[in-house]
């Protein structure tokens, strides 16, 4: 599966793929998983997993709770030992050396500040550990400190500081000994809504900065991982479900899991697939016929399943060659500046959400629904590889 | 406040400070009193003295101080630093073999000192361990007893520090000894202190083991009380209660008023 990120490179912006470049030149390093495989008492919690983390690159590991996220950064850290399988930093193989000689920044999902030393003493933890100058760290503390908008609380003591403080300390703590790679965990989880946005742009800012910092980003929050991330990979329960670059990931999620979990994807089992030629495809519901995109080329004659996003379902045809859908309203939900209409149709929840109507349909009535056949894609159940 | 109600409020701490009064406070006041006693026949005691403090705090009794304060301190640096050792490498152990271990531990504080000090006696009468009749025993009797208590409390304090901190500072560069030394002890400190204060207020009061091995040139002061009250001189053994009760807590006090920085988040 790595070796598809090549393949997807057009889609990552082009600030980090100018990054990736300057990158290689100050010899940044990316991190590879090669088959790794970790098990706590003989359960395995993280199988077989291959990734490919490129130098300069954001890649967020997203999926729910307890599906090896956590476990997967730790590989990388030292903290756990694969039963199998290989990890690289640049052209390091690292599987067995020691978790301080990894040269790893790392931010846990509490911060973990040292509540005995102040933020510059926080900061210049590393520097000192590994026996830099004192002109070094007289320098790069406070220059750690200000990258992250910090410098004016240097004296205090974590206690002193909000969440959002400390996680912008930790962050700095990390940077302060010029890691290769930045290991995030969960690092928004703890913070409230209106923060967790702000230092969202703010940690995107910061790669700005530092294009040659990669980053392995864990999270269970798509918004996060879509706003960062240039590769997402889908976790569930201890297995890479899904990998690529963000936007094709979303628009055409490689199987129901990455569908569901990647933006709450409408699904619809469809059958007697015909391809009908410019990556399109022809597909069979109840008695009725779709059109969508088969970006995934599967072939002809099988079943799948019909994605569609909320947002794209409207209620006026979009345009002369879109689908038509029509279903039962099971309730209706004013949002404020959207409607959020739930349909069923023969059992399956549809859910679409559109401009707040003047008449909004009641429950039980009959409502037909249009979707262009350029944002309808076909999924199949379960995974496609490449 | 488990009870609402202002009467039933005020009830509670009326039985409580009752109790308390009866339990702790008579005995010490007793003890108090007898020691500023020249005679007790009565109720209250008649002929108020300070005769028998300065007789505690001269001769034999300051000496026996300066054994108690000397024993104390050794005896609870090095249970400290062995029962920290200790702590640090059994932490990676699985929790039953730990638990196991644990009671183990605490089996010589489960059986009568005294026993503690034969064994002590026997053990060690014979070459090449012949240490009666040394200050050595002593210390060493002391160790055992309260060597426990030092392990219990610094392996309660690691079992309670999130083991993010330990492994943020390795991944920042930080290799085992500079990891312990800036990092683990650190946060540990007031488990530290809290050990040291324990173990120290333990070996003051010991009598029971000490009794059985303590040489004549290193009385301690519970052995000097003992006696001083098995001759009858019941006022002298008070006012040396006393003033073992007093440094005891003078130094647990400085103890306690130790800085650490590392306060709870
Ligand atoms: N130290 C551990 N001992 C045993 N099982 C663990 C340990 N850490 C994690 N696990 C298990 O491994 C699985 C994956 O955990 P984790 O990687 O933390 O998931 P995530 O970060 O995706 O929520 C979970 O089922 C969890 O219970
Ligand atoms: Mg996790």
């Amino acid at each position: 599966m790595p070796a598809d990120l090549a393949g997807t490179a057009n889609a990552v912006p082009a600030v980090v793929r100018v990054g990736v470049e300057r990158a290689a030149d100050r010899s940044s390093s990316g991190i590879g998983f090669e088959d790794v495989t970790v098990a706590y008492n003989g359960l395995v919690v993280l199988d077989s997993l291959t990734l490919a983390v490129n130098p300069g690159e954001i890649v967020a590991l997203i999926g729910p709770s307890g599906s090896g996220k956590t476990t997967a950064l730790r590989a990388v850290a030292g903290f756990v030992r694969p039963v199998r399988g290989r990890i690289t930093i640049g052209p390091r193989d690292v599987t067995n050396v020691a978790p301080h000689a990894r040269n790893i920044g790392m931010v846990v999902q509490n911060y973990a500040l040292f509540p005995h030393m102040r933020a510059e003493e926080n900061v210049a933890f590393g520097l000192r550990a590994r026996g830099a100058a004192a002109d070094v760290i007289r320098q790069r503390v406070p220059e750690c400190l200000r990258l992250v908008g910090m410098a004016s609380y240097a004296k205090r003591y974590p206690r002193e500081l909000s969440g959002g403080q400390q996680q912008r300390v930790a962050i700095a703590r990390a940077l302060a000994i010029r890691p290769q790679v930045l290991l995030l965990d969960e690092p928004l989880s703890a913070l409230d809504a209106q923060i967790r946005r702000s230092m969202l742009d703010e940690l995107a800012k910061l790669h700005r900065e530092l294009p040659s910092l990669t980053v392995l980003y864990v999270t269970h929050d798509q918004t996060e991982a879509l706003t960062l991330a240039d590769h997402i990979g889908i976790m569930r329960d201890g297995k890479l479900v899904a990998f690529g670059d963000a936007q094709s990931l979303y628009r055409y999620p490689p199987n129901r899991f990455s569908a569901e979990f990647l933006g709450r994807a409408n699904l619809l089992p469809v059958q007697a697939l015909v391809a009908t030629g410019g990556g399109m495809a022809r597909v069979r519901f109840r008695d009725g016929a779709f059109v969508a995109r088969n970006h995934h080329a599967l072939p002809d004659g099988g079943e799948c399943l019909l994605c569609v996003r909320p947002h794209d379902l409207c209620l006026a045809p979009p345009d002369a060659a879109s689908n038509a859908l029509t279903a039962t309203v099971k309730s209706v939900q004013w949002q404020g500046d959207m409607q959020s209409v739930e349909l069923d149709v023969d059992g399956h929840l549809l859910r679409v959400s559109c401009a707040p109507m003047h008449a909004p349909p009641s429950p039980g009535a009959p409502l037909t629904v249009h979707f262009s056949a350029t944002q309808a894609t076909l999924v199949p159940e379960t995974m496609v590889r490449g | 406040m488990l009870v609402w109600s202002r009467t039933g409020r005020a009830l509670t701490w009326a039985f409580a400070l009752l109790l308390f009064a009866v339990l702790y406070g008579l005995p010490i006041g007793v003890i108090a009193l007898a020691s500023i006693s020249g005679q007790w026949n009565g109720v209250l005691p008649s002929h108020m003295t300070l005769e028998h403090y300065v007789n505690a705090l001269q001769g034999d009794s300051l000496e026996q101080l300066h054994v108690s304060l000397w024993t104390g301190f050794v005896a609870s640096a090095v249970a400290l630093v062995s029962g920290t050792w200790a702590a640090l490498a059994l932490r990676p152990l699985a929790r039953l073999p730990k638990r196991l271990l644990d009671v183990v531990f605490f089996i010589p504080s489960a059986v009568p000192s005294v026993s503690v000090g034969l064994g002590l006696l026997v053990a060690f009468s014979r070459p090449p361990l012949l240490l009666n009749g040394t200050t050595l025993i002593v210390l060493i009797a002391h160790f055992v007893l309260i060597s426990a208590f030092t392990y219990g409390n610094v392996s309660a304090g690691l079992a309670r520090l999130p083991i993010e901190f330990e492994q943020v500072a390795e991944s920042l560069g930080a290799r085992p000894f500079y990891r312990l030394r800036r990092v683990t002890l650190p946060l540990v400190t007031p488990y530290l202190i809290a050990a040291f204060s324990l173990s120290f207020a333990l070996s003051m009061g010991e009598l029971g083991a000490t009794v059985m091995v303590y040489p004549p040139g290193w009385v301690t002061m519970p052995v000097g009380i003992f006696a001083l009250s098995d001759r009858g001189a019941i006022f002298d053994a008070a006012a040396l209660t006393m003033v073992l009760a007093i440094s005891t807590s003078i130094v647990l006090v400085g103890l306690s008023h130790i800085p650490t920085r590392a306060s709870p988040r």
